[in-house]
């Protein structure tokens, strides 16, 4: 077995690779000590090891949930009155694949879209992080797009009848400029089955206007004039440039295969994020200061190692949250700062119990029964709050509980922290007492 | 010390705080927030005090409804309205435009929640309450094997929950506190911030009672509460401090969470000792009666 000086020192080896991972991407170093300069920059590399066939790579960053990032959390309710079964959920994975594309390319980075289905009422959830223009985003997001070429019904009233050519028969389009108007428009190319449902239409139509439909919104009608070959068009319409490139986005990831409509949407912008971000860092700096303070002042030599784990137990987090890796959410900070005030107990209990047991036993008796009594007390009182941490996280993404949001944060941080809290308190603090306490003078 | 002596003071006390909770529940309900209620909030942050009745009549001229606008910070207001449609939406910001002569204004927050979303979500925290409480009733229950011992524990736990409901419907009344996802999730925290102080003063009364088989329960439970006393206040002192620290330092959206989890450390600490505790050693005695008078 390992001496309790050894596993000091395995501890202090851990606690610097831990401390390595948790600081940030770039840290600005300067010195100025009379001739000796140094203004640096710092870079923390990422894992990234290639051996043969072997290879980790691991990016070390802090992810940032939306309330801190800034960006929106959207629900769309999707209208499936009229499918169940198989059907529904078939078209359900397809309308979550199409809003997934154009999220995509309206260009966001890292969207998160789900399905959630819960009492016959079928959602999806897009969370779009570090997004400004919502309002742009949601209407392109949330549009059906659904477009139809029509032909006119009969000859002696006007009204058109839908065709078997839609959306579906593109192949591609594109934003383009009308070459006699010169106002935006979107070119489309058929597929080859599109470009032959359009030749055999135009030709059957020459002289005749053509519709064309968006969500059942007459776009334009223009009169065909010869047979068209080669299977590509151009909408013409009153498009300004934004327009023409949500509608081209729109063709381009196809049909929202069910209507949708918004029913929840969160957004927080980016300055808030940024300001709930430092404070909530000044917060903690200040909490963990006066903890700091209040642990020495309380148990003097012992305070002081308890301090040591408490900082041990920072770092160890801070790294997990980047490896595992944890959003960190505004809940999910206090959830951290939290578990940091409770860290503490463990290391309190054990104190308290080795004041009594030194009465009783020489010194390293006393320091080994209090770990182990205490130990049953910490264990027991903690399943408690992990419980309730587990079902707030709701890890099994079960739909009857909530699935995102500010609680799961909470809860995740919560729990992870009390987790690191335990090995800290019995692990870290026990090997460094064992070590740094000499009998006498404790 | 003989902290049972006073037994009466603390149930007294309880009762009075947990009597003020149902005069304020009874009175003024709970304030609830866009999460469970519907509605919509948004933060604007200009770049010059406005009025808040005037903001108040021109959203309402656009035919929607506003519940309140309040002051979050230097020119920060928050707005509560009713659930908005995205074209509703640029309706409200056009009418904030007319009273800051034109001025731009940044949104910081914007959140709404559908009518058809919220009661859902009333559901789904329905049963996160119910899990996470069956889960510590169960824990309790096999902790203690014992029906005095955990029966004690949830009372104090239950106390102690309905303390901050009870504290919440006042801030609702007196300073717009809603209860929100958050809430519930401090409300659940302190559920098994309870139970964790208990079982630390429970073990100890147990771990004497299997060394001295004739010292009375009351006895040993303030043996028990005199050496776990300043444990107790030590911990509870190093989460107030994070808390504290937070409720003053970290910003409007988490204060009432804070607040929320500061209540439940506090009674949490204190109904161990004086709850659980003297509920444990009441029982014990009235049993004895009963069986001597047989």
């Amino acid at each position: 077995m390992f001496t309790p000086l050894k596993k000091v020192i395995l501890i202090f080896v851990l606690t610097l690779i831990c401390l390595y991972i948790s600081l940030p991407n770039e840290v600005p170093f300067k010195l100025n000590v009379g001739p000796l300069k140094i203004d640096k920059k710092l870079y923390r590399y990422d894992l990234n090891i290639n051996y043969s066939r072997l290879s980790l790579t691991k990016n070390f960053d802090l992810v940032l949930g939306l309330d801190l990032a800034g960006g929106s959390h959207l629900t769309f309710e999707a209208d499936t009155k009229s499918k169940s079964g198989e059907d529904k959920k078939e078209a359900l994975v397809s309308l979550k694949e199409v809003m997934e594309r154009r999220v995509n390319l309206f260009g966001v980075s890292e969207p998160n879209v789900q399905i959630s289905s819960f009492q016959d009422k079928d959602r999806i959830i897009v969370e779009l992080p570090g997004v400004k223009e919502t309002e742009e985003a949601i209407k392109l997001i949330g549009k059906t797009a659904q477009l139809i070429f029509a032909e006119v019904s009969n000859e002696n009233e006007p009204g058109f009848k839908p065709t078997e050519l839609t959306g579906a028969d593109l192949k591609r389009a594109k934003v383009t400029f009308d070459s006699q108007s010169g106002k935006p428009a979107v070119s489309i190319e058929f597929n080859d089955e599109g470009a032959k449902k359009f030749e055999d239409l135009t030709e059957k139509n020459v002289g005749k206007p053509l519709a064309i439909f968006l969500d059942q919104d007459l776009v334009s009608s223009p009169i065909v004039q010869e047979k068209i070959v080669g299977g590509s068009a151009q909408i013409t319409g009153d498009f300004s440039v934004d327009q023409a490139k949500n509608l081209s986005i729109q063709l381009n990831a196809g049909a929202l295969p069910l209507s949708v409509e918004l029913v929840e949407q969160r957004t927080v912008g980016a300055t808030l994020g940024e300001e709930s971000v430092v404070k909530s860092i000044n917060a903690g700096i200040i909490g963990l200061f006066m903890v700091l303070t209040f642990m020495i002042l309380a148990y003097g030599r012992m305070g002081v190692i308890a301090d040591i784990a408490l900082i041990i137990f920072g770092i160890i987090t801070l790294s997990l949250y980047k490896i595992i890796p944890v959003v960190l959410t505004l809940p999910g900070i206090a959830g951290f700062l939290l578990s940091v005030g409770m860290a503490v107990d463990s290391n309190i209990l054990i104190f308290e119990r080795f004041k009594e047991e030194k009465k009783k036993r020489d010194f390293a008796n006393a320091l080994e029964a209090a770990f182990g009594r205490a130990w049953d007390s910490i264990r027991d009182a903690n399943i408690a709050t992990l419980v309730t941490a587990f079902v707030l996280a709701n890890p099994l993404d079960l739909a009857f509980l909530h699935t995102s949001g500010p609680v799961r944060g909470f809860a995740i941080t919560l729990s992870l922290g009390i987790l690191v809290s335990l090995f800290t308190g019995i692990v870290v603090s026990r090997n460094m007492l064992r070590v740094f306490l000499k009998e006498g003078k404790g | 010390m003989d902290w049972m002596k006073f037994r009466k003071i603390y149930f007294i006390f309880s009762g009075a705080v947990i009597a003020l909770g149902i005069f304020s529940l009874v009175k003024w309900g709970m304030r609830l927030g866009v999460d469970f209620s519907g509605g919509t909030i948004i933060e604007y942050k200009f770049e010059e005090d406005i009025s808040t009745e005037e903001a108040s009549k021109k959203i309402e001229d656009e035919g929607v409804e506003v519940t309140s606008i309040q002051k979050t910070d230097d020119k920060k207001y928050l707005f509560r309205v009713s659930a908005l449609k995205p074209e509703e939406k640029d309706k409200v910001k056009k009418s904030l435009e007319s009273i800051t002569n034109g001025k731009a204004f940044e949104e910081l927050r914007y959140e709404t929640v559908g009518p058809s979303i919220s009661p859902e979500l009333i559901i789904k925290t329905f049963y996160a309450i119910a899990i996470a409480s069956t889960a510590i009733l169960l824990w309790v229950a096999y902790q203690f094997k014992s029906i005095k011992f955990g029966t004690s524990a949830i009372l104090a736990m239950f106390h102690d929950s309905f303390i901050l409901v009870g504290f919440f419907s006042l801030f609702g009344h007196f300073w717009q506190a809603e209860v929100d996802f958050l809430f519930i999730t401090a409300l659940l925290t302190t559920l098994s911030f309870s139970v964790h102080d208990t079982i630390v003063v429970y073990d100890r009364i147990r771990e004497f009672q299997k060394k001295n088989k004739d010292v009375s329960l009351y006895n040993i439970s303030n043996i028990a509460i005199t050496e776990t006393m300043v444990r107790s206040l030590n911990n509870s002192f190093t989460i107030l401090f994070m808390l504290v620290a937070l409720i003053l330092l970290g910003g409007t959206s988490i204060k009432w969470f804070s607040v929320a989890l500061l209540i439940g450390t506090i009674f949490g600490t204190y109904s161990s000792p004086f709850i659980a505790v003297p509920i444990l050693v009441t029982w014990e005695e009235v049993v004895n009666k009963l069986r001597r008078r047989k």
